[in-house]
C-alpha cells in the first residue's frame, strides 16, 4: 500500500517536475510571471494526441519533434509580446503587472484556440496502456516512459546550467540582470533563450502527460496552478528546489487521493500552496 | 456643484429605467449595474496599491452561498447583514495573511483562493450535505434586484468618490506608488491595506448575495466561476482602475460586448476576452481615461 502510493507518486511527481521546471526557467531568467504556461503544457498535449491519431507517428518519435517546435514557439512570444513589455518598462514592478496581465490575455488565447480546433471534450490516446511490474507494483508503461522522460530531460538540464559555460550564463542573469551586462553577456538574448527553453519544456512536460492522461482544453489552469505550487515551494528561479517540490507534489497528491479522498487533491494542492505562500515565501529551499 | 447634480441626476433617470425597458432589457440592466459594483469595488483596493486580485469571485460566490443556505432561516435583510459579515471576516484573514505578499505573490495567492473556496464547497456539499446544487426561491422580483444592486452600486462609487478624498486614499496612493516610502512616512501599511481590502471585500459579498436569486440554481461551478474574476479585473483596467468613473466606464460597454458575444459565438468568446487583455496592456495601459487625457494634451501642445 504505502510502496504503490511511494511509485505512482514518484511517476506523478516527474511530470510535475518537469513542468514547473519551465515555468521556473521563465520566471527566473526572463522575469516573465507567465500564467499561459498550463496552455503552453496543453498545446504540446494536443499536438502529440493529433500527431499520433492523425498521422499515426510514435509519440515518442513525436516528441523529439514537439520540443524545438515548442522552443520556436517560446522564441517568438518572447520577441514579440514580452520584448516589448519589457522595454516599456524601466523598473521591475511595471513588468511584473504587465506580464501578468498579457499572459493572461495569452491563456484565454491559447485556450479559445484550442477550444475552436478540439472542442471542449476530453481527450486522451491509448498508447502502451499494459502494466509493467515494478517491485511489486503494476505500473502502466507509458507512465514509466513519461517517467524517463522527465529524468532525461530534467537531468541534462540540471546538469546543462551546473556545469557548462551556457548555464553559467544563465545563472548570471537570473542572479542580478543588472550586472550582467557589465561582463558582456547579452541580457535580452539570455532571456528570449530562457524563455524559449521553459516553453520547450512546457510543450514536452505537455506532450508527456498526454500519453497516459485524460485532458481538456479548459485543463490549462490548473496545470498553471499546479506548476506554480511547485515553483514557490522550490523558491522562484531554484531549479534543484522545483525538482524536489514537483516530486514532493506528485507524493502528496497520490497519498491524498489513496487515504483520504480523491476529490481533495486539488484542495490539498491549494492549501499547500497557502501554507508556503505565508509560510516562506522565498520558497522551502530558499534563503531569506 | 454639478460633478454631484450630473451623477444624481443619472441615478434617478437609471432608477425609472425599468419602466421603460423589456424583461430582457432588464437583465441586461441587471447584469452592467453587477459589473459596474464589482468592477468599482475591486478598484476600490487594487486600483491605486496595484494589488492585482483575482478573489473577486472568491467573495462573490461567498454571498450567493449565504443567500442559498440561508434564504429559509432567516429574512432577507439579516441574510445581506450575515453575508456582509462573512464577507468582512473572511477578508480580515486573508488580509491579515497575505497582505504582505508582493507583486505576483499576491495575484497567484488570490486566483488560488478563489479555487481553494469553490473545491472546499464542493467537497463539503458532495460528501456532508450529500447535494451539489441549492435553490433560492425568494419572493423578490427582478426590479428589486436592479435597485438593490444600483444602490450597491452607487454606494460603492460614493465610497471610492470619498475614499479618495481622505487621508486613506492619499495613503493607499502612497503605497501604490512605493511601499518602502509609504512605511517610511509613517503610514501603517497593514492597516491601511487591510481596511481598503475589507470595504471592497464586503461589497463584493453584498453583490453576490443580491445578485443570486437571479440565478434560481446555485452550484460552486456557477457562482465561483474564475471567469467573473477576469472579467472584473479587465473591465476597471480598461476604464481606468485608479479613476473614480474608470471601473464604471470600463464595465458597462464590456458587459455589452461580452453579453453579445457569448450569445452569438460562445465558441470564440475566450479569444475575444484573450485579444481585449492583450489589447488594453499594450495599447491603453493606464486606462481609456488616461488615454483621452493624453490625447487632449498632445492636442493642446500642437495648437
Amino acid at each position: 500500500m504505502i510502496l504503490t502510493t511511494l511509485i505512482l507518486g514518484l511517476v506523478l511527481g516527474s511530470t510535475y517536475a518537469l513542468l514547473a521546471l519551465g515555468l521556473t526557467l521563465q520566471y527566473g531568467i526572463a522575469r516573465i510571471m507567465n500564467l499561459a504556461y498550463g496552455e503552453l503544457t496543453l498545446v504540446g498535449a494536443f499536438v502529440l494526441v493529433a500527431v499520433f491519431q492523425q498521422l499515426g507517428l510514435s509519440p515518442l518519435i513525436a516528441m523529439i519533434l514537439i520540443a524545438p517546435a515548442g522552443y520556436a514557439l517560446g522564441w517568438f512570444l518572447y520577441q514579440g509580446m514580452m520584448r516589448p513589455l519589457v522595454k516599456r518598462s524601466g523598473a521591475r514592478g511595471r513588468l511584473e503587472v504587465d506580464s501578468i496581465l498579457a499572459t493572461f490575455g495569452l491563456l484565454f488565447l491559447i485556450q479559445g484556440i484550442l477550444l475552436m480546433l478540439f472542442g471542449a471534450n476530453f481527450t486522451s490516446i491509448s498508447y502502451l496502456d499494459r502494466g509493467v511490474n515494478v517491485l511489486g507494483v503494476s505500473v502502466a508503461l507509458n507512465r514509466l516512459i513519461a517517467f524517463g522522460i522527465c529524468v532525461v530531460a530534467g537531468g541534462a538540464l540540471v546538469l546543462a546550467l551546473a556545469k557548462t559555460r551556457w548555464g553559467l550564463i544563465m545563472r548570471a542573469v537570473a542572479l542580478t540582470p543588472g550586472s550582467a551586462p557589465l561582463v558582456g553577456i547579452d541580457v535580452n538574448k539570455v532571456a528570449r533563450q530562457g524563455f524559449a527553453l521553459g516553453t520547450a519544456l512546457a510543450v514536452v512536460a505537455g506532450a508527456s502527460i498526454a500519453m497516459y492522461q485524460t485532458f481538456s482544453a479548459t485543463d490549462g489552469v490548473v496545470f498553471t496552478m499546479k506548476a506554480l505550487v511547485i515553483v514557490i515551494m522550490g523558491g522562484v528561479g531554484n531549479v534543484k528546489g522545483a525538482l524536489v517540490a514537483g516530486i514532493a507534489l506528485g507524493l502528496l497528491e497520490t497519498f491524498v487521493a489513496t487515504a483520504i479522498d480523491p476529490g481533495l487533491t486539488l484542495a490539498a494542492t491549494f492549501a499547500i500552496f497557502l501554507v508556503v505562500l505565508l509560510w516562506r515565501p522565498q520558497g522551502l529551499f530558499g534563503a531569506r | 456643484m454639478t460633478k454631484l447634480i450630473i451623477p444624481l441626476l443619472a441615478l434617478v433617470a437609471l432608477a425609472f429605467a425599468p419602466n421603460f425597458v423589456s424583461a430582457y432589457g432588464l437583465g441586461l440592466l441587471i447584469g452592467a449595474a453587477t459589473y459596474v459594483t464589482l468592477a468599482s469595488a475591486w478598484a476600490l483596493f487594487s486600483g491605486h496599491t496595484h494589488y492585482v486580485s483575482l478573489a473577486t469571485v472568491a467573495f462573490y460566490g461567498t454571498g450567493a452561498y449565504c443567500m442559498a443556505v440561508l434564504n429559509e432561516a432567516l429574512p432577507y435583510w439579516a441574510v445581506l447583514l450575515c453575508a456582509g459579515g462573512i464577507g468582512a471576516t473572511m477578508a480580515a484573514l486573508v488580509g491579515l495573511s497575505t497582505l504582505r505578499l508582493q507583486g505576483v505573490y499576491f495575484v497567484i495567492f488570490s486566483f488560488g483562493l478563489a479555487e481553494l473556496v469553490r473545491q472546499l464547497i464542493t467537497w463539503y456539499e458532495v460528501n456532508v450535505t450529500g447535494t451539489l446544487g441549492r435553490y433560492i426561491f425568494l419572493d423578490i422580483s427582478a426590479r428589486d434586484i436592479y435597485w438593490q444592486m444600483l444602490a450597491l452600486g452607487a454606494a460603492t462609487i460614493a465610497l471610492t468618490a470619498w475614499i479618495h478624498r481622505s487621508r486613506l486614499g492619499m495613503a493607499l496612493r502612497v503605497i501604490g506608488d512605493d511601499e518602502a516610502v509609504a512605511a517610511h512616512s509613517g503610514i501603517n501599511l497593514a492597516r491601511v491595506k487591510l481596511i481598503a481590502f475589507v470595504l471592497s471585500a464586503v461589497i463584493l459579498t453584498l453583490a453576490g448575495a443580491i445578485t443570486s436569486p437571479r440565478y434560481v440554481y446555485v452550484e460552486p461551478a456557477i457562482v465561483f466561476n474564475p471567469t467573473v474574476s477576469f472579467l472584473t479585473v479587465i473591465m476597471a483596467l480598461l476604464g481606468g482602475a485608479n479613476r473614480l468613473w474608470g471601473p464604471a466606464l470600463g464595465a458597462v460597454p464590456l458587459f455589452l460586448v461580452f453579453e453579445w458575444l457569448s450569445t452569438n459565438f460562445p465558441d470564440s468568446y475566450p479569444i475575444f476576452m484573450g485579444l481585449l487583455f492583450i489589447g488594453v496592456v499594450f495599447l491603453l495601459p493606464d486606462g481609456i481615461l488616461a488615454g483621452i487625457e493624453k490625447l487632449r494634451a498632445r492636442r493642446k501642445v500642437q495648437s
